[in-house]
């Protein structure tokens, strides 16, 4: 089958979160506006004036009340939309385990940003770290047009009737929601065809006027283990399902992203970078720089954070040397970075050591082509039996 | 792992039908002090059954009871009854359960 073709048009990464929510169709839509994410809901209230979205818009108060309006519209039986980024996630922890534990398919764009504690109006993905368990699916992604193309994806595997699930959608804000990139926008109707097989699925529950349901398991222990244990085996189904629906996106838009891991020249590696959002871009020009001199490495760009691709992650590292883990977050309370963390925590199944852990592009700072090429550097290094630093906060080793 | 539990909710999602898993519950069992009425001293005025928050009290006709099954022993009754016919009684004076 040819790959249906779309229109191309130069625009932000925010515009494009919003053009792929309104191709989805959704039906109702709450978000309040915080940096650097505010765009999204302004560009679909835009739609919405211009005719082009018809979903009811709920104006509210804050973050909270927004996830709240979509998880009840949600339970309502409505496709839904919100966006959001830090503080504003941070505000709605409560409600995002409610959307969660009620499996409610719920889907979010999280432009990623710095989180509390101390302000910083900055690029930096401590805002979905901090809410990963939560109980959502998080997905990360690389450049504005896999916003566009996981936001259509996002639907498909939160609105399984296998998974029932909330899903966030990250993206570095700063270095993607303000840049403008040249994007490849599907025909509405083909999107309206790739998202048809979840109308034939069997209905999920849904308050109806006048039926007495309840959702919750007050009082009744093994309803809560029950209703956690189906949470987590869906949790589990997830990283399959997101390797399907990726090669069925593919195989009708003509574009695939490798589900829940990209490789990259990873085939022959002896050593490996994981990395994720945009910096993986920056990544691959360092891996074709380094492959020219000799050095074999390859890329892991994480996609999936959670549920963890263990088993991808398990066969893309066998027989490697050693791996660098590049986390733009900090893990309170544990020395190494948070993906780096869970990483190591394969460790008994993995054959690979060293893994080096390293901190950077905190609060807007550039993983650029020097440190990227310096973590190639240490771990080429390490593999081949020398001395290495467990973690290293980049940033912090450079005068400025 | 062998799964011996038998499903509760015929959901994903812990739904059920609220007639039949959810609101059934017998919240009588969280109680440690239940009403006990004195009916000389009623005159049958249901303030007690109006401020009740589980709405359990029972007309009986020339005087409201709580039914055990749901009374949570919360006193609201006995505290708003302007005749002071409502007393609570620790559970533990009762052999019953209510």
């Amino acid at each position: 089958m040819k790959a249906k073709k779309g229109t191309i048009r130069v625009i932000t990464g925010n515009a494009v979160g919003a053009y792929g929510a309104m191709l989805c169709r959704p039906e109702v839509i709450a978000a309040y506006p915080i940096t650097p994410q505010s765009e999204i809901a302004e560009q679909l209230a835009q739609f919405r004036a211009d005719g082009v979205l018809d979903a009811e818009f709920v104006e509210v108060e804050g973050e909270n009340s927004a996830m709240n309006v979509v998880l009840a519209a949600s339970v309502a039986g409505a496709r839904v939309f919100t966006a959001t980024s830090s503080y504003g996630l941070v505000f709605m922890y409560d409600a995002l385990q409610e959307a969660s534990g009620f499996r409610t398919p719920v889907v979010m764009v999280n432009a990623n940003r710095e989180t509390p504690g101390i302000h910083a109006v900055s690029a930096g993905q401590q805002d979905m770290i901090s809410a990963r368990d939560t109980g959502w699916v998080q997905i990360i992604v690389e450049n504005d047009q896999e916003i566009l193309d996981q936001i259509i994806m996002a639907y498909r595997l939160a609105e399984d009737y296998d998974i029932q699930l909330p899903v966030m959608v990250n993206y570095d804000g700063y270095y993607l929601s303000y840049l403008a990139e040249a994007v490849e926008i599907p025909q509405i109707e083909d999107v309206d065809a790739f998202l048809a097989p979840l109308k034939k699925q069997p209905p999920r529950p849904r308050l109806v006027p006048g039926v007495a349901k309840g959702c919750g398991t007050h009082g009744i222990e093994m309803g809560y283990v029950e209703a956690r244990y189906k949470h987590w085996q869906a949790l589990e189904r997830v990283k399959n399902k997101a390797d399907e629906i990726d090669k069925a996106f593919g195989d009708y838009f003509g574009r695939y992203y490798g589900g829940q891991i990209e490789e990259y020249r990873t085939g022959d590696a002896d050593i490996v970078v994981v990395a994720s959002g945009s910096a993986t871009g920056t990544a691959r020009t360092v891996i074709d720089a380094k492959r020219e001199q000799g050095i074999k490495v390859g890329l892991i760009k994480m996609r999936l954070f959670r549920p963890f691709p263990a088993e991808k992650l398990i066969e893309a590292l066998k027989g490697k040397k050693a791996v660098g883990v590049i986390d733009r977050s900090v893990c309170f309370g544990w020395k190494y970075g948070p993906i780096c963390t869970e990483l190591m925590a394969l460790s008994p199944k993995l054959e690979t050591v060293p893994i080096l852990s390293y901190i950077d592009g905190l609060a807007n700072l550039d993983i650029n082509v020097p440190h990227i090429g310096r973590v190639v550097d240490e771990v080429y290094a390490a593999a081949r039996g020398k001395p290495y630093q467990e973690v290293t906060w980049i940033p912090m080793e450079e005068e400025r | 792992m062998v799964i011996k539990h038998k499903n509760i909710f015929t959901t994903e999602s812990a739904w059920s039908d609220a007639d039949k898993v959810l609101l059934c519950l017998d919240t009588g069992g969280w109680r440690t002090e239940r009403p006990v009425l004195d009916q000389s001293k009623c005159n049958y005025c249901g303030l007690c059954a109006l401020y009740c928050p589980p709405q359990c009290m029972l007309d009986k006709g020339d005087h409201y009871e709580a039914n055990l099954a749901y009374c949570k022993g919360c006193g609201i009754c006995a505290h708003e009854c302007p005749r002071g016919a409502l007393t609570m009684v620790p559970e533990g004076e009762f052999a019953d359960e209510g």
